[in-house]
């Protein structure tokens, strides 16, 4: 699946020659169009080219035309515009002749295939300008040879070579002897003052055809003689499959067979709506449910887990029990969050064919190398039997990092020997989770002479834990006494990643019990915060990922841009500030009172990022995380009855709508530090943010989420 | 199984299909218009959003049985070269994240400003409120389609 950014007049056509060149564990390569009508000047669409795949990043056509693979799965977060664009600038080829594509999986020449974390810019900032950088230093070299003259003579300039003579080359007029060179060493990566492309607004690659609607995602995926299959799963987690009756199902038109795999039972059918009535046709009995956990368990048996022995140490500074002991005050709240579907809007799906040959894959995954690993287990054959097409996806949030559904239409096809399509109904979605952990922080501070002199944060979850790393982000290391502790609750329920995993609700806890903090010391929040990162900065011992500096200059300008504290009659304001994924976040939300209930109207937010690759598509990954932020900390919950998922369709399911939505204003760090996350850092601190501004506009203090499940209206 | 004649983006098709099966899944899978997307097939989501006889209509909850001779238009349709004013505006705003949700948004804003070509901030902010962006691209669909209503078709 390719995009184009514009047409070219190409005289020449179809590929002579490829190379593969390996540098650093990275390739580069480089087709051809060979002549057969010099002279002729025919417009042709870029997409009916015939490029031969041979998974490398670069290939230039003899008209200059390039075509870019980005490796990484693209889920929203913009990675394929912004990661093609590294390697345009430093190959320095004009923007408008680049021709993006999605690379499938080939473990053989790409490394970290991977959308997770907030990493993949981050992990790619220097590798892929050095694969431009490379690309080009190469091009120059063959011209050099060609011209006889010294490559040191040669500058480039948007696809061009030209020489101290004046002389001019296009890539493509000397790319075959380029591709034909060795691969130097070590070469030079541009001024970032000399940006042509990074830095500038970019629109998203695919932007023609999810407009138009042409084929992109998993879903539309097809293949000849593919039929689709819909699985029925035990209802509850815990419950296993007793029997199952598919005369009914069998007799639905459409319906091609029925079978069993393991605990779930799959119908196939030549469309989805036959396969999806044949499910319903399905009669099934299952294991009793009566020793599964329901909702009200998990809250009595979390807090339990909060003032037991079960807490084990994550960090700890200084001694905080002794803290506690000589303090003047010991203030302590319980911050609280449920479990959250990712509901991503493309429901999970996946094609396999699984024939004697190989195992053929394509869908939405964001991690196809670990898949196709776990599909070559399953069906017990050679990693290298499997090929997996990356198609773009309707959404990750880190719901698709677990490939289950890949697995599930590996299995069904190996079963059926068919080429299948799984497809989940939005109920097998929603029940088929890997939710967010429910998760209770209490936190605690000790206060003397009105400072802080020690803080101690418990944590009880289910599933996914604070580990060393995130116990240690703002704000360990502003006070001397501090500790964090964690335990786990057991349960049949999955969990998994979601959206800036762990952090999403710690910020939350931390920051409104800053907030917290910053009343009972009768002090301005946004003061607090400064004063405890001096704190940080003087701590030379505890050596941080994150920067008190750069954390002090985003919620400083947030304060500015905001206007912090003189905000018109009747908007109220919440601030909040966090570190996750490599970058430092402030944001301020505005709050206004409609008939007496709470309504977010605005949120400002300041990020440190580092560089920022494509201010346009930046904006929008900000945009979205606050305002997803918000939605799940206003609505988002998933409760649970003896095991059983409850709301599994958006009739139930609560999700942030449009007349719902604050405006959002995003300003950036002006920066040259390396880029850092940007998919998720904007989400963690806004539901403190809007919390705060809630307890500004109303006194209420809200520390259970979704807030709007609290409100008296 | 019965055969239907359907008028879809100015074309006649004839379709053999359950009498049951949502407009959504004869588009996708018999009619190979995949532009037209799966959400919720409970008509909560919009991303399935198309125009009957040019009003938005979700077609996951119509049965095949009961478009008769209603003109079904799908983004494909929507124009010739991807020039609508809405799918103008929604470039020029480089409104998509994942995308998926955005040809249920386009067909949405579309019909909309069919019928009310000048709206208020509010009038589209309440039309566009029935079909979810999972990744909150509200702002951009917001400033989309306000952009929208100042082109010219």
């Amino acid at each position: 699946m390719e995009t184009s950014n514009n047409s070219l007049s190409f005289s020449r056509r179809s590929f002579i020659k490829t190379v593969g060149l390996s540098t650093g564990g990275i390739m580069l390569g480089f087709t051809l169009f060979e002549a057969c009508n010099p002279d002729s000047k025919v417009m042709i669409d870029p997409e009916t080219l015939n490029y031969k795949d041979f998974n490398a990043f670069i290939k230039i056509a003899e008209n200059g035309m390039v075509t870019i693979y980005s490796k990484n799965p693209e889920i929203g977060q913009g990675v394929k515009t912004s990661m093609p664009m590294l390697i345009a600038e430093e190959l320095d080829v004009p923007w408008e002749h680049v021709l993006v594509r999605q690379a499938d999986l080939d473990t053989k020449n790409f490394k970290g295939q991977v959308a997770g974390g907030s990493q993949s810019i981050r992990s790619s900032w220097t590798p892929l300008r050095q694969t431009g950088a490379t690309a080009r230093q190469m091009l120059i070299n063959a011209a050099a040879i060609k011209w006889g003259v010294d490559a040191s003579e040669c500058t480039t300039n948007e696809g061009v070579i030209e020489n101290s003579r004046g002389e001019k080359l296009g890539y493509g007029e000397i790319v075959t002897e380029a591709a034909l060179l060795e691969i130097p060493d070590n070469v030079k990566l541009k001024n970032p003052k000399d940006f042509k492309i990074i830095g500038k607004d970019i629109r998203n690659v695919d932007i023609d055809k999810i407009t138009s609607g042409k084929p992109l995602f998993g879903l539309d995926y097809k293949k000849e003689g593919m039929v689709y299959a819909v699985s029925l799963r035990p209802p509850a987690f815990g419950q296993k499959l007793v029997s199952f009756d598919a005369t009914e199902a069998k007799n639905v038109p459409g319906v091609i067979d029925v079978f069993q795999f393991g605990d779930k039972i799959a119908v196939l059918g030549n469309n989805t709506w036959a396969a999806m009535s044949g499910k319903n046709a399905l009669i099934a009995e299952w294991s009793s449910d009566e020793t599964l956990m329901s909702s009200e368990d998990h809250d009595v048996e979390l807090e339990k887990l909060l003032d037991s022995d079960k807490l084990k140490e994550v960090r700890s500074d200084g001694n905080v029990n002794i803290a506690k002991m000589n303090a003047d005050k010991v203030i302590e709240y319980t911050y609280e969050a449920p479990f959250l579907p990712h509901s991503c809007m493309e429901p999970m799906n996946f094609f396999a064919h699984v024939t004697d040959d190989k195992v053929e894959l394509a869908g939405p995954i964001q991690t196809p190398e670990g898949t196709a690993r776990q599909v070559a287990g399953l069906l017990k054959r050679e990693p290298d039997d499997v090929h997996l097409v990356l198609t773009r996806i309707g959404g990750g949030f880190g719901r698709r990092l677990i490939g289950d559904y890949a697995l599930e239409a590996a299995e069904i096809s190996n079963i059926s020997k068919k080429p299948v399509k799984l497809v989940y109904t939005r109920e097998d979605d929603m029940a088929g989770g890997f939710y967010r952990p429910i998760v209770k922080y209490k936190i605690s501070a000790a206060i003397k002479d009105n400072k802080l002199i020690g803080y101690h944060l418990k944590e009880a979850a289910v599933g996914s834990s604070i580990n060393k790393s995130r116990a240690s982000y703002f704000p360990a290391g502003c006070v001397k006494n501090y500790k964090v502790e964690a335990a786990q609750l057991r349960s049949e329920i999955t969990t998994g990643p979601w959206r800036a995993p762990v952090c999403n609700f710690l910020a939350t806890a931390e920051q409104t019990f800053i907030d917290e903090l910053a009343e009972e010391l009768n002090q301005d929040p946004v003061k607090l915060r400064l004063e405890l990162l001096e704190v940080a900065k003087k701590d030379k011992k505890n050596k941080m990922e994150w920067s008190p500096e750069r954390m002090q200059a985003v919620i400083k300008l947030a304060a500015e841009k905001a206007n912090w504290g003189k905000s018109k009659k009747g908007v109220y304001q919440g601030f909040s500030a966090y570190y996750s994924h490599n970058s430092h976040v402030a944001e301020v939300a505005e709050v206004v009172l409609k008939d007496g209930v709470p309504v977010v109207t605005k949120v400002y937010c300041v990020v440190d990022c580092g560089v920022v690759v494509n201010p346009l598509g930046a904006k929008n990954q900000l945009e979205g995380g606050i305002i997803d932020g918000i939605g799940h900390a206003m609505y988002g919950e998933m409760p649970f009855v003896k095991g059983k998922p409850q709301n599994l369709n958006y009739g139930d399911y609560r999700l942030i709508r449009m007349m719902e939505t604050p405006i959002v204003e995003t300003y950036f760090i002006d920066s040259n530090e390396d880029p850092t996350g940007l998919g998720e850092p904007s989400l963690p601190p806004v539901g403190a943010a809007v919390a705060n501004a809630i307890k500004a506009a109303t006194g209420e203090r809200y520390r259970k989420q979704p807030y709007t499940k609290y409100m008296v209206s | 199984m019965p055969t239907y004649n359907l008028n879809v983006n100015k074309k006649n098709h004839t379709v053999e299909a359950e009498e049951d099966m949502p407009l959504l899944w004869v588009l996708r899978d018999l009619l190979d218009l995949v532009g037209t997307k799966f959400g919720c097939g409970i008509g909560q989501c919009g991303a399935c959003t198309i125009h009957l006889d040019g009003s938005a209509s979700r077609s996951c909850l119509i049965p095949i049985s009961s478009v008769g001779d209603a003109k079904i238009t799908t983004i494909e349709g929507l124009s010739e070269d991807n020039s609508h004013p809405v799918q103008k505006a929604w470039k020029e705003v480089d409104v998509p994240q994942c995308g998926y949700c955005q040809a249920g948004q386009i067909m949405t804003a579309s019909a909309f400003l069919e019928k009310n070509p000048s709206p208020t901030e509010e009038e589209v902010r309440a039309a566009m409120h029935g079909n979810i962006c999972r990744c909150s691209a509200y702002n951009r669909i917001e400033k989309a389609v306000n952009l929208a209503a100042t082109m010219e078709s």
